[in-house]
């Protein structure tokens, strides 16, 4: 095992705990940081470059940046805990701890010896779209040969097997002013919006504020940078206004400013230091009045021949790992530009003693400032040239240095190759308009700073700083302060008298020429190595030049096709490098081919963030009828139906839901059943327009509707479509209460009130949803009425007495009850309500008191089967929202004289009265076998005409099947299905279509039991039974 | 996610309500002397247009009052809020993205 010690540490400087040591593990190595490193900038300073292996050609990859941008320092941390292991994580942004244990991902064996990267010499056939080119013939090759091989080569870290132990939480704020990012330019903003008054929420996504003063040597009114963010940092703590939030990422900008942040809370600490009670991860979920961006900007790389080798940096980010973390990153560097800024970088390591072996500059003439310092402090500075490719494997060796030629492209063979260990490139800065294009923001392009920089904002927002494009460090600070108290003026408040600008020290940033790719000669494009667009998901300019070639030259369709962009950084190194090399292949000038669109996440959210609170049993809120203690007690197995838990069948020891399912259909059809239907919505309807309203929204006549009466109605939507069913019964003169579906109460309640208040509002009704304030339990079968007897003794509701679609007031079981005549089993049925409350005393009365009347509970499975047998709908079950009441055979419930109604003028439109609209009938298998249950077709089946299947494709489709069910009564399998022109058709054979083959089955009646409704009133057969 | 003034409540988050679609979309009084194709049109067609649109929204979460909304369906911007029955109030072309 490699020792590995922190030989790139320099011995002071940074911002590093030097008296503090902490051991960490990576791919089994054991190693040293200090607090205040990254696991990236500890891997660094212990010389570990190589951190992972690409996507596609497993080719070794480091550390590009050091930030969020960074594309290849992807790692999986806690990797033996099952729970915890956390897949993909950015080493520039994990904050070291002690015991952190982190490894490569996409490797196999091991990072150092890949097998996958025999893969890069087939870049010939695995270029851009390589899948659908290759890729297709048999789903059996698909299935057994390049799927797997995919998954195995491809993908990245490995997801947690077990569930996550630790918490996450939400938080909802507004402010008044929200800074996004805390470099120089959002800290000035901070600051000229504190003590005013209003609510500051400065957002960082590090875990210092600072920004790139903690990156390079400036100097603010004679501070060092570190220094004037502390000083700023004190301030900001001091007024109880600002909140400041460090290792928060704000990740998306959505409308009125509306943004949200993942703050890392604990994920600094080690496990056991984790405070107890606070979550792991926190979800933020800010308003602001008004948003200032000063997210900085990102380092581009530059094109090349293989320009992926470890040990190939950003300039920046070389800058970065030297002053913030003391990391020398390298001994040996050569630098590669077409800016003047990127010098700074060279001219920074020359004075920590690294040696400086050239400066490649793409530009003929190179800008005054930093690079005549360059000169002056006698580094070797070659402008015209490029660096054609690079030698090494686990780390950069040595850079070629070429010549451009008169078309400004590498000379194929090498002028010099110069030893390095550290390759540093800039191809400028692109401001990280991430956010502000989430925003609704547009974009420029800027063709002196090379970059696209914000244009006219949509929402109340500033961008400033680097963000904007602004690269001066005064400038910056003044941008900030500026931005900071307009946006306090804007949220009403008073920022006071503007600060002094500030005596700042800091290079002029100088020059830049475009270099989008330093192409080898024609003809020699591959003289050079892969020249690397997009690190992550392994697109070269080759790939994009051949999406072009092929004929896709929107940006968009060149992204999805080539892949660019489309890994967890999401392009951001790579995008404009892309658009650049796109822009030449196409010619045409950047902003004509335009940029992709920039989607939140800006960085990745896990998912148990998104969750927060809301997993297990508080994923959705769970709404159980008074009398569910009852039905668990009884073992019921439950079913949801919307956000409520009903019974659906109640298992005996021993039976599986079959058995206990025809067991219960057995007890309603032969004695009583008795079910909770407390779910079904109910509302109270009052006003004297009550009758008229109904009249409106149902298709049936409702005005001459009695008092103490009930009846069954349908409405329709204004499509003519059925949208719910179920009974209203008049209470008393301007009082009614209509029941719906269980499922869809919330929406029926909306579609009235909508109608009332956007359509009638000159209509006198009021609705109060009631539906928890009534405990609802059917009785139903043949002893339902003896039942009924007992339960309300002294008070006669005979069928006789008391008629079919009635309901009254009574005593059942000495409980105030409404009790309802209705009947969704076909059997004799009373459906008794009383107080929410009272549901689980009534339940009892009734299974004590029906004991020996062999009264059942049933669930909502047998109440399916029964219901179906009747051909009675569910709707969301026979219906999808295309049926008409007359497709349903419910034209009978529509009023022929009523005037007008929702839906009524849709149902004579050509297309509502076609013969061959789907219409429900039912269905039985033709070769009927008793106790067959492989007789029940699947729910969904498609219903073809006989010998169809066997008929060259396509088929065509009669219809399909809705409900099926065994049915002890009919000792069958059967169904209900919608089948065009079906009405007509009873009778005929059609066929089942099944994966096995054709079933025959006879369209006939939807209602398959007691068609003449004999038992509606009770079966005398029965009730004298019992009596 | 929007952030809309309820004309009874006051500045709510966008899921405590319901959309409605285009506003003042009136329902005909005699839908029989209608053509299918007048029917139709008043059933299925909505304009989509870029830039001011009047929708309605119901404060389904709240008070569950309807009320009318006018948003500029570039910015999404909440330009006024008036309640049912009321006429459009004017806007400030300046503030409406869809107009550039």
């Amino acid at each position: 095992m490699t020792e590995h010690t922190q030989d790139g540490r320099r011995p002071d400087g940074g911002l590093i705990d030097r008296s503090k040591r902490l051991r960490f593990r990576f791919n089994g190595h054991w190693m040293d940081g200090h607090p205040g490193d990254t696991l990236a900038s500890a891997l660094l300073a212990n010389g570990v470059h190589l951190v992972g292996r690409s996507m596609k050609y497993h080719r070794p990859r480091g550390l590009l940046a050091a930030g969020p941008e960074d594309p290849g320092g992807l790692v999986q941390l806690h990797g033996q805990d099952p729970a915890r292991t956390d897949p993909n994580c950015r080493a520039t942004q994990v904050p070291l701890v002690d015991g952190l244990e982190a490894d490569s991902v996409n490797v196999w064996p091991s990072v150092e010896r890949d097998l996958g990267a025999g893969l890069g010499a087939a870049e010939r056939i695995m270029g851009a779209g390589f899948y659908y080119k290759v890729m297709h013939g048999s789903q059996w090759m698909w299935q057994h040969g390049f799927e797997p091989l995919i998954r195995r080569a491809a993908g990245f870290g490995k997801a947690p097997t077990q569930p996550d132990p630790d918490r996450y939480d939400h938080r909802h704020v507004h402010c008044d002013v929200l800074i996004v990012g805390a470099g120089p330019a959002g800290l000035a903003a901070a600051q000229s919006a504190i003590c005013s008054g209003a609510r500051v929420i400065l957002a960082e996504q590090d875990e210092r504020l600072g920004g790139s003063l903690l990156a390079r040597d400036r100097r603010i009114d004679g501070w060092s940078g570190p220094d004037w963010v502390a000083a700023v940092e004190a301030r900001l703590r001091a007024c109880p206004a600002v909140r400041l939030l460090p290792r928060t990422t704000v990740t998306g900008y959505y409308d009125r400013n509306y943004l949200v942040a993942l703050e890392r809370v604990t994920d600094h600490l080690p496990l056991d230091q984790a405070p107890a009670g606070r979550p792991r991860q926190r979800l933020w979920h800010i308003r602001a009045a008004r948003v200032v961006l000063a997210t900085g900007a990102h380092e581009r790389p530059l094109v090349f021949g293989d320009n992926d080798r470890p040990g190939i940096m950003l300039a920046g980010a070389a800058q970065a790992y030297l002053h913030r973390w003391a990391v020398l990153p390298g001994r040996d560097v050569v630098l590669f530009t077409n800016n003047d800024a990127a010098y700074e970088a060279a001219l920074d390591l020359h004075a920590a003693g690294a040696s400086v072996r050239a400066i490649v500059d793409s530009r003929l003439e190179p800008g005054p400032g930093l690079p005549a310092r360059a000169r002056a402090a006698g580094l070797r500075i070659m402008t015209g040239y490029v660096i054609g490719g690079t030698t090494g494997t686990a780390r950069v060796t040595g850079a070629s240095v070429t010549k451009r030629d008169g078309a400004g492209r590498a000379l194929p063979h090498a002028l010099d190759t110069v030893a390095c260990d550290l390759l540093l490139v800039s191809g400028g800065w692109s401001p990280v308009v991430h956010l502000f294009s989430q925003s609704g923001g547009r974009l420029r392009y800027d063709d002196d700073r090379v970059a696209f920089v914000p244009d006219r904002a949509v929402q109340d927002q500033a961008c400033v700083g680097a963000c904007a494009g602004t690269v001066a460090l005064a400038e910056c600070l003044a941008e900030g302060a500026a931005a900071g108290a307009e946006a306090v003026r804007r949220a009403g408040f008073d920022p006071g008298p503007a600060r002094p600008a500030p005596a700042v020290v800091a290079p002029e940033p100088g020059t830049i020429a475009p270099l989008w790719w330093a192409r080898p000669a024609a003809g020699q494009e591959h003289a050079w190595g892969k020249p690397f667009v997009d690190f992550q998901t392994d697109t070269t300019a080759h790939d994009i030049r051949q999406a072009a070639r092929e004929g896709f030259e929107s940006v968009e369709h060149v992204k999805r096709y080539t892949l660019t962009g489309f890994g967890t950084d999401q392009g951001k190194t790579a995008n404009i490098n892309a658009l650049g090399i796109l822009s030449e292949t196409l010619n045409r000038p950047i902003p004509q081919v335009g940029t992709t669109t920039f989607r939140p996440p800006y960085t990745p959210v896990t998912f148990a963030a998104m969750a927060g609170r809301d997993r297990g049993d508080h994923l959705d809120p769970a709404r159980l009828t008074a009398i569910h203690d009852r039905h668990v007690a009884l073992g019921a197995e439950f079913e949801d139906v919307g956000q409520w838990k009903r019974p659906w069948y109640y298992p005996h020891a021993g039976e599986d839901m079959a058995a206990a399912v025809a067991r219960e259909c057995r007890a309603v059809r032969e004695a009583v059943g008795v079910l909770d239907a407390s779910t079904l919505g109910k509302i109270d309807i009052q006003g004297p327009d009550a009758a008229e309203f109904l009249n409106r929204v149902y298709t049936n006549a409702w005005k001459k509707l009695a008092i103490g009466r009930v009846r069954y109605g349908v409405m329709c939507r204004e499509d003519g479509m059925v949208f719910d069913d179920g009974t209203t019964a008049r209470i008393d003169q301007d009082r009614y209460l209509m029941t719906t579906t269980t499922g869809n109460a919330a929406a029926v309640m909306d579609h009235l009130e909508a109608y009332l208040q956007t359509e009638w509002p000159d209509l006198r009704v009021r609705l109060t949803s009631v539906t928890e304030q009534w405990a609802t339990v059917g009785l139903a079968g043949p002893r339902a009425g003896v039942l009924m007897a007992r339960l309300a003794s002294g008070q006669d509701l005979s069928p006789a007495a008391f008629p079919f679609l009635s309901w009254r007031l009574a005593v059942v079981a000495g409980l105030h009850a409404r009790v309802f005549r209705i009947s969704f089993t076909g059997e004799l049925q009373y459906e008794i309500n009383v107080p929410w409350h009272q549901g689980g005393a009534l339940w009892d009365a009734i299974l004590r008191v029906g004991v020996d009347l062999g009264v059942t509970p049933y669930g909502t499975e047998t109440m399916h089967v029964l219901r179906a047998e009747k051909g009675f709908i569910i709707v969301g079950q026979e219906t999808d929202g295309t049926q008409t009441p007359g497709d349903l055979g419910l034209d009978w419930l529509v009023s022929k004289t009523k005037p007008d109604f929702i839906g009524k003028r849709s149902l004579s439109r050509p297309d509502m009265l076609r013969p061959d609209r789907r219409q429900l009938v039912g269905l039985r298998p033709k070769d009927r076998r008793p106790k067959d249950s492989r007789q029940v077709f699947p729910e969904g089946s498609q219903i073809v005409e006989p010998g169809a299947a066997r008929r060259p494709p396509p088929v065509p489709m009669l219809g399909f099947i809705t409900s099926s069910y065994w049915s002890p009564a009919l000792d069958s399998g059967f169904a209900l299905a919608l089948v065009a022109g079906g009405r007509a058709r009873i009778g005929d054979t059609v066929s089942v279509a099944l994966p096995d083959g054709e079933r025959p089955a006879v369209i006939c009646d939807p209602v398959m039991y007691d068609k003449e409704g004999a038992r509606r009133d009770g079966h005398p057969d029965a009730a004298r039974r019992a009596a | 996610m929007l952030l809309i003034e309820c004309p009874w409540c006051g500045p709510r988050e966008e899921p405590e309500f319901h959309y409605g679609g285009q506003a003042h979309v009136v329902r005909p009084a005699d839908p029989a002397a209608l053509s299918d194709a007048d029917w139709a049109a008043y059933v299925f067609l909505r304009d989509n247009p870029k830039g001011v649109f009047a929708e309605r929204w119901c404060h389904t979460a709240g008070c569950r009052r309807w009320f009318n909304v006018l948003r500029d369906t570039v910015s999404h911007r909440v330009l006024a809020v008036y309640r049912m029955g009321e006429t459009a109030p004017a806007v400030d072309p300046a503030l409406v993205e869809g107009a550039r």
